[in-house]
């Protein structure tokens, strides 16, 4: 078969598209296929899990999903679950705790895991290092309050507050 | 540095060298996708907001990073469309960054370092070395995040890590890939068992140009597709490991060949060389399996008078865009071909004969 768009050259390159369920084909020779963009010839371009994105998200329309997500909305950016499904792309970093419950199947579907194990943002760092010191500090207070050491578990219970409010986390107790 | 001396040269310096690892891995890179935290996403992105983020860049670029070559803002819109396609060629931006307006790359002027602003995240990071070396790019990677970090407050959540556009990028944000040069498993037909095996331990493979085992230039790209759970030294060496068992595999089957079929291979090799020394015309897919043979011929020691860096080189310059620029005209896909071989013909020139 010869190329379709300089017809010298033997067709390499055949593709397939679907758009709104009408198909059209192409068939073009290597030189052309590139010329027209067409040809997945470099990398970073050519098909991956990218492409298969929403294939896994779960679905806005399956029937039977235990509680369809369809009317999340991101209030930051105003993307809706729905339209997150649809392109694959979040609309800002709100998104991502917008649609925090159903992320977490997402990602384990894609990664296999919904947790981050790798660098941490040195500004992020004091953060982190200050959670870590508040699971600590709960420890330690319920150990002292099993001991009955109330002073020093009084003045643990004021450490925890206060880094709780550093946090901007205040849990009613 | 102006954009010219970019699209001149087909290599940078900082991807010219002789390391023993060229022999199969032709180079290495690293890339971070990084988003400041409040600004939209691609998808909901104004052009206000995209061009003030160029702008904030720009401004940024007043207090340059240590330890790397100086770097320079180009402004995409204020680049020619054949001159972001040679950038592409170069795997200096990527395809979708040449399309997008308003964008801008920050070159290093060794070629080292390419910083996209305003792909798909707001930043793409890629840093390259020649040969198989992830090691140093990830160093240098991580420094560079480091400084962006500095200036701009980055996308970061404890549980998701770095937040990027796609799911498929999230935590690390990482891609390293390494560019392998397979012609002794193509030719003894093992990469069809192979690539199968590498998707199953989470990489991905492609051809660099072309597919599968049709890649032309017997060029393929290695690369992890999970982002969020390992490290970045974990996915590095995830990587690493994988690559040099591919290495090891290539250069097997290469003495394999030489051992089992000396004739043939060096038939196959020197016939290839004679046709880019005299060829008048030649397209890009006989181009580019021709000096894949020639490169072959170079490291099994068969050819001598041709370096690994000038087929490096060349695959570069042979490119459509490449061409192109460097032809100065516009040239039709007939005289494209014919401009393709005076190159490789002028550049594989066989040395006088000593008197």
């Amino acid at each position: 078969m010869l190329c379709e768009n300089c017809g010298k050259r033997s067709a390499t390159f055949h593709f397939t598209k679907i758009v709104n369920g009408e198909k059209t084909e192409m068939h073009l020779c290597d030189a052309c296929a590139r010329e027209r963009g067409e040809a997945l010839s470099f990398p970073g371009d050519a098909f991956s899990i990218h492409h298969l994105l929403s294939g896994l998200m779960p679905s806005v329309q399956t029937p039977g999903t235990a509680r369809p997500p369809e009317r999340l909305a991101c209030p930051t950016c105003g993307m809706t679950y729905e339209e997150f499904v649809k392109k694959s792309r979040f609309g800002c970093s709100d998104c991502y705790d917008a649609f925090k419950e159903p992320l977490g199947p997402l990602l384990k579907r894609i990664h296999g895991v919904a947790e981050h194990g790798g660098k941490v943002p040195r500004r992020a760092e004091p953060k982190r290092a200050m959670r870590h010191r508040l699971q600590q500090l709960r420890q330690a207070l319920k150990a002292k309050v099993a001991a009955e050491a109330f002073e020093e578990a009084a003045r643990i219970r004021d450490e925890i507050r206060a880094l709780e409010q550093a946090l901007g986390e205040t849990k009613a107790e | 540095m102006r954009i010219e001396s970019f699209l001149e040269r087909p290599l940078g310096p900082a991807l010219l060298g002789t390391q023993p690892s060229g022999a199969v891995a032709v180079s290495s890179r690293i890339r971070l996708a990084r988003n400041v935290r409040d600004l939209p996403f691609q998808a909901r992105m104004t052009e206000t907001a995209a061009a003030a983020l160029l702008e904030r860049v720009r401004r940024t670029l007043e207090h340059p990073p240590e330890g790397v070559a100086p770097l320079t803002f180009f402004a995409l819109d204020d680049l020619t469309p054949l001159a972001r396609r040679v950038l592409v060629e170069k795997h200096l931006i990527s395809r979708e960054l040449a399309e997008s307006s308003p964008a801008a790359v920050v070159l290093s002027g060794d070629e080292r370092v390419s910083l996209m602003v305003g792909e798909e995240d707001h930043f793409r990071l890629q840093v390259f070395a020649p040969g198989f070396d992830l090691k140093s790019a990830w160093a240098l990677a991580d420094r560079l995040d480091d400084w962006l970090e500095a200036h701009f407050e980055i996308a970061y959540d404890e549980a998701f890590g770095y937040k990027t556009s796609c799911p498929t990028n999230v935590g690390t944000g990482l891609r390293a890939s390494v560019m392998l040069h397979l012609p002794g498993l193509v030719l003894t037909k093992q990469i069809g068992g192979i690539l199968p095996a590498i998707h199953k331990v989470g990489l991905v493979v492609r051809g660099v140009y072309g597919e599968g085992s049709e890649a032309e230039g017997h060029l393929f790209q290695v690369s992890n597709q999970i982002t969020l759970g390992p490290s970045e030294e974990e996915i590095i060496d995830n990587l690493r490991g994988v690559v040099e068992k591919l290495m090891e595999h290539e250069e097997k089957a290469r003495r394999l060949l030489l051992d089992s079929m000396p004739v043939a291979i060096e038939d196959r090799v020197m016939r290839s060389l004679g046709i880019l020394r005299y060829a008048r015309t030649i397209d890009s897919k006989e181009a580019m399996n021709r000096l894949s043979d020639v490169r072959l011929g170079v490291a099994l020691g068969l050819i001598h008078d041709v370096s690994r860096e000038m087929i490096d080189a060349l695959w570069v310059m042979t490119q459509p865009a490449f061409l192109q620029y460097t032809a100065r005209e516009n040239l039709s896909a007939e005289r494209r071909d014919a401009r393709r071989a005076e190159m490789i013909r002028r550049a594989l020139r066989p040395a006088e004969p000593n008197a």
